[in-house]
């Protein structure tokens, strides 16, 4: 056999030779680049040279600094009060702009703050719009994964069955897979419109007028939800497919078997399916993941990461800072901090999923 | 301990008849074995007697219950698979323990009944491994001792054997005999070996195309067999089937004769002359004999050590077996003559029903 394979090596390179080189060319290629670019100042046109900046891009982008103030005192020590009794404290600006006390702080803008008895906190970031990039990702993705995960596995135990015209089902669900998340997005962007839009006007007809008309794209506090939930319906039946591909790897005598023992619908799932689909699980869960992280047609199209960067994600950050802004060694930085989160997250679900000994 | 009864039992899928009413009693602690060729339905009616397939009609009693529409873990039934159906992500304890787990047994009732099947079955040593562990052998051991460990009224076993090599084959029938004096329990048993129906049957049905075609002992099937399927079904190598004619009836005997047949006298049955008969002749049956009214020229030796199984075409180009000694001298080419004791003939009409001599 192996005797065949070093024979057949010159052909084998060449018929593999042009999906190589196109992979080389459009995906290894610039991925090295971007790991190259991340330590440089590279623009997209620029009329000086590129030089090397080591870390700073990195630092620039996931700077965060943390600052507690006390309340202003007078001489005597006790705290001043302006006259409806609230605390007054100094002015953030004068530690975040040269002050020479506080170097670290220097060009750090206020990402949030919370008060601690008398004191007040302030959790200070150098990039506040990519910080909020991050943390909506993370909630994207912390909610799209369960969710979409155990709904698509509610949709395949339902779909695995014989019944007349089950296939219509399947492809109802499936449907929204195939069309372009593009014009999903522009499609749903009427439905949450807030005015006329679909859900306001079925809120409405539901409560018979009591529910306030909402702006769903267009309200920091709901735009994120309205996304996600758009999305989880968009993609869901694809995860169903990969859930009945695993469901119909399961025998049908273990059912029969967990029948005769007269295990109840749960203790079926738990004792045979579950168990059966773990593989299957691992799998979702890790395309879900890594779809979520890629999050950005739905953002570019509905919300452009507004209203007060709600909406921001990585990936959006990405393309708006290398090819908006023109940064391309900022968007590269942002490409390689994705690509570690979704290998580390890959690399720990696949532990907390793995097989106990 | 249960007997089973079964009342012009049906069984359709949509038009097609499957099982064309059965009627099968089988009494409390007996071994009853279902034999047919491939797709003549016994598994069908077992599966119908475990209540993983519905009846279509008649009356199913197990004890003195008509279970009908009782869901399977009420019927007081176990059911061994061919293909084993244990659960492949628990261990053998845990897969012997499993009807025990489902109802919320206690953990001292669960060890106590497990060890108890573990010992009837010699693998108390095996406990702990997963079934990807184990040989095919044990894996069907593990499958009968979580029957046992149900104490059912009634075993039913779908091939269990036939996944297994020769070998073990023979092993196993054993072991399943001795289970069988052992617990003294009903068990239904299903295979198209007519070996292992022959060694391990208290009663054999014959079923062909969903239509009991006899219900008797081992013996009572071999000897007397009720019509030409069950003449070519039992035994082995297979009976063989001569074309005769009755040419006289003369008081208390009457005289055949047919292409591949000089003549034979045979006690007289309600036959007439010119009636068309079937005359079958185990190959054990058939001795060399010069004066013998069977004669033909060797066309295939197979040397068994123990015997000697010779093909032979007849004078009318018809071809049969004959068993012949361990160590028969006989070559390809050869004529033989060959006789047989009229007592050993079988006799079938035109439809193919026995005719008693
Ligand atoms: N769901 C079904 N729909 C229609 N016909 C079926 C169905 N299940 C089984 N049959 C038919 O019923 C007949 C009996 O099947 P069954 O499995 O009982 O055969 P069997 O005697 O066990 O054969 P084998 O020795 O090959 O296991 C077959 O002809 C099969 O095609
Ligand atoms: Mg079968």
């Amino acid at each position: 056999m192996a005797s065949k394979f070093t024979r057949s090596n010159a052909t084998g390179w060449m018929m593999a030779g042009p999906a190589a080189a196109l992979m080389a060319l459009f995906i290894v290629l610039p991925f090295i680049f971007a790991i190259g670019f991340s330590f440089t100042n590279q623009r997209l046109i620029s009329p000086n040279p590129t030089q090397f900046v080591g870390l700073s891009n990195y630092s620039q982008l996931l700077g965060v600094g943390l600052l507690v103030l006390e309340p202003e005192k007078d001489e005597a020590g006790s705290v001043l009060r302006t006259d409806d009794g609230s605390l007054t404290y100094p002015a953030l600006r004068g530690f975040t702009r040269n002050n020479p006390d506080y170097p670290q702080f220097d060009g750090m803008r206020e990402w949030f703050s919370l008060s601690l008895g008398e004191n007040r906190i302030y959790v200070l970031a150098r990039d506040v719009v990519f910080i909020k990039a991050i943390v909506n990702t993370v909630i994207f993705v912390m909610v799209v994964a369960p969710l979409q995960g155990g709904l698509a596995l509610v949709l395949a135990l339902l779909i695995n069955q014989k019944l007349r015209g089950i296939n219509f089902f399947r492809a109802v669900y499936f449907m929204p897979v195939v069309v372009s998340i593009v014009v999903v997005s522009l499609l749903w962007r009427f439905i949450y419109d807030g005015q006329s839009g679909l859900l306001n006007n079925l809120l409405g007809a539901l409560t018979f007028g009591a529910f306030p008309r909402i702006d769903w794209l267009g309200n920091p506090n709901t735009a994120l939800g309205a996304i996600i939930a758009m999305s989880i319906w968009q993609a869901v039946g694809f995860h169903m497919v990969i859930w009945l591909s695993g469901l119909q790897t399961i025998s049908p005598s273990l059912y029969e078997a967990a029948a005769i023992e007269g295990a109840s619908p749960w203790q079926t799932f738990r004792y045979v399916t579950w168990p059966g689909l773990r593989n299957t699980a691992v799998l979702v869960l890790i395309v879900i993941t890594m779809q979520a992280f890629a999050l950005f047609a739905q953002i570019d199209v509905m919300t452009s990461g507004g209203p007060l960067d709600s909406t921001q994600t990585i990936v959006f950050q990405a393309v708006e800072r290398g090819y908006g802004k023109q940064d391309i060694s900022g968007g590269s930085t942002i490409s390689v901090i994705l690509f570690v989160f979704v290998l580390a997250i890959s690399l720990l679900q696949r532990w907390l999923t793995r097989e106990k000994k | 301990m249960a007997s089973v009864s079964l009342k012009n039992v049906r069984k359709n899928y949509g038009a097609a008849d499957i099982i064309k009413g059965v009627d099968i009693e089988i009494a409390d602690g007996e071994f009853c074995v279902f034999v047919g060729p491939s797709g003549c339905g016994k598994s069908t009616l077992l599966r119908m007697i475990a209540g993983l397939e519905d009846i279509s009609g008649g009356t199913l009693s197990i004890g003195d219950r008509v279970v009908n529409d009782l869901p399977p873990k009420d019927r007081s039934i176990a059911m061994v698979f061919q293909s084993y159906a244990i659960f492949p992500h628990m261990t053998v304890r845990e897969n012997l323990a499993f009807g025990l787990t489902i109802a919320n047994a206690p953990k001292a009732e669960k060890d106590a009944k497990v060890a108890e099947a573990a010992r009837i079955l010699q693998m108390e040593h095996l406990l702990e491994r997963r079934p990807s562990q184990l040989s095919g052998g044990q894996r069907q051991r593990v499958a009968i001792g979580r029957a046992i460990v149900r104490k059912p009224g009634v075993f039913l076993f779908d091939e269990p054997l036939s996944n297994l090599d020769a070998a073990l084959r023979v092993d196993m029938r054993m072991e399943l005999a001795k289970l069988h004096a052992d617990l003294k329990a009903t068990m239904v048993y299903v295979t198209h070996d007519q070996v292992e129906a022959m060694t391990l049957a208290d009663k054999i049905v014959v079923l062909n195309a969903g239509i009991v075609q006899q219900v008797g002992t081992p013996l009572e099937l071999y000897h007397r067999p009720a019509n030409k399927f069950v003449a070519g079904f039992i035994g082995s190598p297979k009976m063989n089937f001569l074309e005769v004619t009755v040419e006289a009836v003369d008081g208390g005997s009457m005289r055949l004769s047919g292409p591949a047949l000089q003549g034979l006298t045979l006690p007289a049955s309600d036959n007439r002359a010119g009636d068309k008969l079937t005359l079958g002749v185990r190959p054990h049956d058939l001795t060399a004999m010069n004066d013998g009214p069977l004669s033909g020229t060797v066309i295939l030796v197979e040397h068994l050590g123990n015997e000697t199984l010779v093909s032979l075409s007849l004078t009318n180009g018809q071809g049969i077996i004959v068993a012949l000694d361990g160590d028969t001298n006989c070559h390809v080419g050869q004529t033989l003559t060959l006789g047989f004791p009229p007592n050993k003939v079988h006799l079938f009409n035109e439809g193919g029903t026995r005719v008693i001599v």
